[in-house]
């Protein structure tokens, strides 16, 4: 019976109904994240300034000429790529963007010739290249919301071995830079070695700052303390920028997922209403139509047998209820 | 002068001082005052203390890092730094039992750097008192 429709109905628009309250509290989670994200993007740029600042220092006072971080190897024969994604999904585009972003540099790897690895951070981006059959080189996941400095050391240990013990030539960061709540983008910054304008001092220090530094203990010591923990600080504000990211773009996900949640169940409540207009009016047609029947029946029968009417009455009812109307008998 | 001291994660400390001390790497404890020249170093485990304009002094214990001066500002760089208050005294004190006792029966580059961690953190909280002081 028509009544079944509306009940198959309600029940779809109930659980669309339980799935918006979970997409809007996500999208209110994740909006209330993205605050404090930002801010703790904020309040590592004043430590990567300086080390910045530093690092510059000392390539002006003439260390690390021959420090490989800083240098580089001339031929790049094998490329690490690490790959800042997120533990979960439901964030819509965030995974599959940093995801391309990196195969493609690899397929252009892979068809020059040249060897790559790969360093996953996030248990998203883990799955995809194992699905894939890539060769995965280390994953560190758990923390992609919330990263702490601890997790940027273990990595940036993880790829200047790499780079250090000569299996890779060089070290790309794959991550989403957070630019805006509105705006993020994929980008691929060289990690190691360290971007040459960075080693130039391209944008001396003003003057009077710079220069005739006193050292303690030399330049090229020092320069081999701070660049493992430049790289760090590198990773560290990947890892933040990456983290503001994925709030970010959660948060849009979810709140279109809301309004799309809402949409359907405005769409279903229509049908709804439709379906149930639709089996009253059936019904009352029935009810109508069987009255009709009851009635006419019932005047010619007075009219011809008087004695003996109670057996119409019961076909006349047997027929209303195979009509399918339960009010029959309300008459 | 204007000090600062600076983690990864946040600006821990800034404010006007009189006079810096800190320990590098190579050369043991050194003091800055308004008006040094350029410096750089690297720092090791130490206790730094900031004499602050008001006469009051900060103590922060410092694991390593880098220490910049310049233009009359030093700009203190750790991975790792805490100020006095932040110290859980007594799970340092446990600390360096712990690890002194570990160190007796076999050396451990691990066991003897949280050693001296323990070391900043009480010195920056008053001195390593009562057992075998002055180990460092």
């Amino acid at each position: 019976m028509a009544g079944g429709q509306e009940r198959i109905l309600r029940g779809r628009i109930r659980s669309v109904q339980a799935t918006k309250k979970i997409t809007r509290a996500m999208e209110l989670i994740a909006a209330s994240r993205i605050v404090k994200a930002q801010m703790r993007v904020q309040a590592a740029v004043p430590y990567s300034d300086q080390i910045t600042e530093v690092v510059k220092d000392l390539a002006a006072a003439g260390a690390g000429r021959g420090a490989p971080l800083l240098v580089g190897r001339g031929e790049v024969k094998k490329t690490c790529y690490v790959i800042i994604s997120a533990d979960r999904g439901l964030c819509g585009g965030y995974n599959t963007g940093v995801q391309r972003a990196a195969e493609g540099e690899i397929k252009v790897d892979v068809l020059g010739g040249l060897g790559y690895e790969l360093v996953t951070v996030g248990r998203k981006a883990d799955n995809y290249f194992r699905f894939r059959g890539y060769n995965r080189n280390a994953n560190f996941a758990g923390f992609s919301e919330n990263p702490t400095y601890d997790q940027a050391r273990e990595i940036g240990k993880h790829v200047v071995g790499l780079f250090e013990s000569g299996e890779v030539d060089r070290v790309l960061l794959v991550y989403t830079r957070f630019i805006s709540a509105g705006s993020q983008e994929v980008v691929l910054r060289p990690l190691v070695p360290l971007e040459t304008e960075t080693v130039e001092g391209g944008d001396a220090k003003p003057a009077g700052g710079g220069g005739d530094y006193e050292f303690e203990p030399d330049p090229e010591t020092i320069l081999e303390t701070l660049l493992p923990r430049y790289v760090e600080a590198r990773i560290y504000a990947a890892l933040l920028n990456a983290a503001a990211s994925e709030h970010a773009f959660r948060q849009r996900a979810m709140k279109s997922a809301t309004d799309n949640a809402e949409e359907l169940i405005k769409s279903l409540a229509r049908i709804m209403n439709r379906a149930r207009q639709d089996s009253i009016t059936t019904e009352i047609m029935e009810i109508v139509s069987g009255a009709e029947a009851l009635g006419t029946g019932k005047a010619t029968n007075v009219r011809y047998v008087d004695l003996d009417d109670s057996e119409i009455t019961q076909s006349a009812n047997a027929l209303v209820s195979s009509a399918g109307t339960n009010n029959a008998n309300d008459l | 002068m204007t000090v600062s001291v600076v983690s990864p994660e946040k600006i821990l400390f800034t404010g006007e001082s009189t006079q810096v001390i800190t320990r590098t790497l190579a050369s043991g404890e050194i003091a800055f005052l308004p008006g040094h020249a350029p410096f750089l170093g690297a720092l090791t485990e130490c206790h730094t203390r900031i004499y602050m304009a008001d006469g009051s002094i900060v103590d922060v214990a410092v694991h390593g890092g880098f220490v910049e001066v310049s233009n009359n500002k030093v700009n203190i760089l750790s991975d790792v730094a805490e100020l006095a208050e932040q110290i859980d005294r007594p799970r340092a004190v446990r600390a360096k039992e712990a690890a002194e006792e570990h160190l007796k029966r076999e050396h451990d580059a691990e066991v003897a750097a949280s050693l001296s961690r323990a070391h900043a953190r009480l010195n920056a909280t008053g001195g390593v008192t009562g057992t075998s002081a002055g180990a460092h």
